[in-house]
C-alpha cells in the first residue's frame, strides 16, 4: 500500500496529519503478531488520535450495514476506538492518525520503548516526520517520497477537493462526495464536522484524517484561499 | 456491481460516491444503474454506504408526496434507503478489476490488503532496499481516474526495454506473461481498475534516467501517474543522496512516508 503517501498538499498543509503506522512483515516477524498490533494500537489511544484503523475491518468510524430512519435526524457519530483494537484478528497494516506533532512524537517514543518488533512507519511532511524521530530518539531507517500527481492531471478535480479525497489513499473517497460536502458545508447544511464524518466512513483502512478534513472544509466554507496549494 | 431495479428508489445517493462516476440515474427506468464498462468492482457503493432496509414502495410513495408538496427531504447523503446493491459473483476476467479496486480483499499472490506490497514500509527488516539502490514505485488511476491494463503495459514494457527488473512479489509482476519483456495476459489488458503499482528497484546512478523514462509514458497513455521513491537512510538517519537529484529534477518534495527501524525479525 501506498495509501497515505500521496495526499495531496503542501508541507505546511499537513501540520495537523501524522500517520502513525505499524505492519508486519510476511516471514519475518508476522508470527504472533496480532497481540503487538492490538498493543500499538491500545498504546495510541493514551495521545488522543483523531483516527485509528485497521486494513483489513476499517477505521473508527464505519457505515452500519443496518441502520435505523433515526439516524437522518439522531446519528451517532462518535468514533469507536475500541471497536477498532477488539477487531484486529489477522496480520494486518494498523494506524493512529495524529492532529499534531506532538502527539504523534509522544506515541512514537512509547512504541519504541515498548519494542514491539513491528516495522512502524511515519507518513507526514519530510521535516514533519524528521523532526519525530528527531524527538523520539530514532535515526530514520528508510524513505519514501511522494513526487505528487503526474500524467493526464487534468482529470484531476480541484486541489481543495483533492486534498480530502487523497486521505484515503486507497480512492475509497469520490471527488463528487468531497465536493458535494463542501457545497453543503457551504450553503450550512451540514457543519463541518458531519461533512469529515460521511467522507470518514468510506476509507476502509482508517487512515482518514477528519480533522485535517474538518479544517479543509471549515476554510473552504469561509472562502478562505489559504488550503489551495495552488 | 448491480443496483436492483426492484429495491431502487432512485434518490442519487449512490451517484456521489463512486469513486469512478460508474453510477448515474437511467431516466428511462427511473432507477439507479451501473455503467459496467467505467465500474471497477471496488464496492466502495455496497460497502462504504450505510444501509437502510426501508420498503421501496413506502420510500417512493413518500418521495412522491414530498415533491407534490414541495418538500425537501435531505436525508443522510452516504445512505442507500432500500439496501438495493447486488455486488455480482465475478469471474475471470472481470475478477481482476475488484483485486486491483477493493483494499478490502487481499492479492493473493502477495497477502497485502491493497494493491502493492510491504515495499519500503518493511525494509529494516526485508532490507529489500539497500544503499545505493533506489525502489520505485509507479501508481496508476489513482485517485479516482482509474486505468486499463493496456495503458500499465505501455509502460512496463518501456521499463523491461531499459533493462529494469520487477518486483516479483508485485500483483502486477504476477500478472505478467513475460517479465523480462514487460508483457501483461493478453485477456485482463481491456479490464478496468482504480489503480495498480508497478515496482522496480535501480541503482541510485540509474534514478533521473528512469524518472525522465517515465516522464515520457505518462504523455502516452490516459490516466494519472503517481510516483514514489524510496531509499535506505545512512546510519545517522540523514538522506542526502536522493533528495538532491530530485529537487533537481523539479520535484518540490512536500510528503514522505519514513521507516524508523523499529522492526526486528522475530519469527522462529
Amino acid at each position: 500500500m501506498t495509501n497515505t503517501l500521496h495526499r495531496y498538499g503542501d508541507a505546511e498543509s499537513f501540520h495537523d496529519d501524522y500517520v502513525v503506522f505499524a505492519i508486519p512483515s510476511r516471514g519475518k516477524n508476522d508470527q504472533g503478531c496480532v497481540p503487538k498490533l492490538k498493543q500499538f494500537l491500545e498504546m495510541a489511544l493514551e495521545f488522543h488520535p483523531v483516527n485509528l484503523g485497521d486494513a483489513v475491518h476499517g477505521g473508527a468510524l464505519r457505515p452500519c450495514a443496518s441502520l435505523t430512519p433515526v439516524a437522518h435526524w439522531k446519528r451517532d457519530s462518535t468514533p469507536d476506538f475500541r471497536a477498532v483494537i477488539e477487531g484486529v484478528d489477522t496480520p494486518t497494516t494498523v494506524a493512529a492518525v495524529f492532529d499534531n506533532r506532538a502527539a504523534a512524537e509522544d506515541f512514537l517514543k512509547a512504541v519504541k520503548a515498548a519494542d514491539l518488533g513491528l516495522c512502524v512507519n511515519v507518513s507526514t511532511s519530510i521535516d514533519g516526520a524528521e523532526q519525530c524521530c528527531h524527538g523520539a530518539g530514532l535515526p530514520r531507517h528508510s524513505i519514501g517520497y511522494s513526487l505528487g500527481f503526474e500524467g493526464q492531471t487534468e482529470k484531476l478535480p480541484e486541489a481543495k477537493v483533492l486534498m480530502l479525497t487523497t486521505m484515503c489513499g486507497h480512492s475509497m473517497v469520490s471527488s463528487s462526495l468531497a465536493k458535494k460536502m463542501m457545497d453543503w458545508v457551504k450553503e450550512g447544511r451540514r457543519t463541518p464536522e458531519q461533512a469529515a464524518g460521511y467522507l470518514q466512513r468510506f476509507c476502509s483502512c482508517g487512515v482518514f484524517n477528519p480533522a485535517r478534513a474538518r479544517r479543509i472544509l471549515a476554510a473552504r466554507a469561509a472562502g478562505s484561499g489559504r488550503e489551495n496549494p495552488d | 456491481m448491480r443496483i436492483s431495479r426492484r429495491r431502487c428508489v432512485a434518490c442519487g445517493n449512490c451517484t456521489y460516491v463512486c469513486p469512478m462516476g460508474a453510477i448515474s440515474i437511467d431516466p428511462d427506468i427511473r432507477r439507479a444503474a451501473v455503467d459496467r464498462e467505467e465500474c471497477v468492482e471496488c464496492h466502495a457503493c455496497v460497502d462504504g454506504m450505510s444501509q437502510e432496509h426501508l420498503n421501496p414502495t413506502l420510500v417512493r410513495a413518500l418521495r412522491w408526496l414530498f415533491q407534490r408538496l414541495r418538500l425537501r427531504f435531505e436525508p443522510e447523503p452516504d445512505v442507500c434507503p432500500t439496501a438495493a446493491f447486488e455486488p455480482e459473483e465475478l469471474e475471470w476476467p472481470r475478477i481482476v478489476r475488484r483485486a486491483f479496486s477493493d483494499p478490502r480483499v487481499p492479492h493473493e499472490s502477495t497477502g497485502v490488503q491493497g494493491r502493492g506490497t510491504e515495499e519500503v514500509k518493511t525494509n529494516d527488516v526485508t532490507g529489500r532496499i539497500q544503499v545505493g539502490e533506489v525502489g520505485f514505485t509507479i501508481e496508476f488511476g489513482r485517485p479516482g481516474v482509474g486505468v486499463r491494463f493496456h495503458e500499465i503495459q505501455r509502460m512496463t514494457q518501456a521499463l523491461a526495454r531499459a533493462g529494469v527488473a520487477f518486483e516479483k512479489k508485485n500483483p502486477v509482476t504476477s500478472l505478467m506473461t513475460d517479465a523480462a519483456a514487460g508483457t501483461i495476459r493478453e485477456d485482463i489488458l481491456e479490464e478496468k481498475i482504480l489503480s495498480a503499482i508497478v515496482e522496480i528497484k535501480a541503482p541510485l546512478e540509474r534514478t533521473e534516467e528512469i524518472l525522465r523514462l517515465v516522464w515520457k509514458v505518462e504523455e502516452q497513455i490516459d490516466t494519472v501517474v503517481s510516483v514514489g521513491v524510496a531509499t535506505r537512510c545512512d546510519a545517522q538517519g540523514e538522506e542526502e543522496v536522493v533528495a538532491p537529484v530530485l529537487e533537481q529534477l523539479g520535484y518540490p518534495l512536500e510528503r514522505a512516508k519514513t521507516n524508523v527501524g523499529l522492526g526486528r525479525v522475530t519469527n522462529l
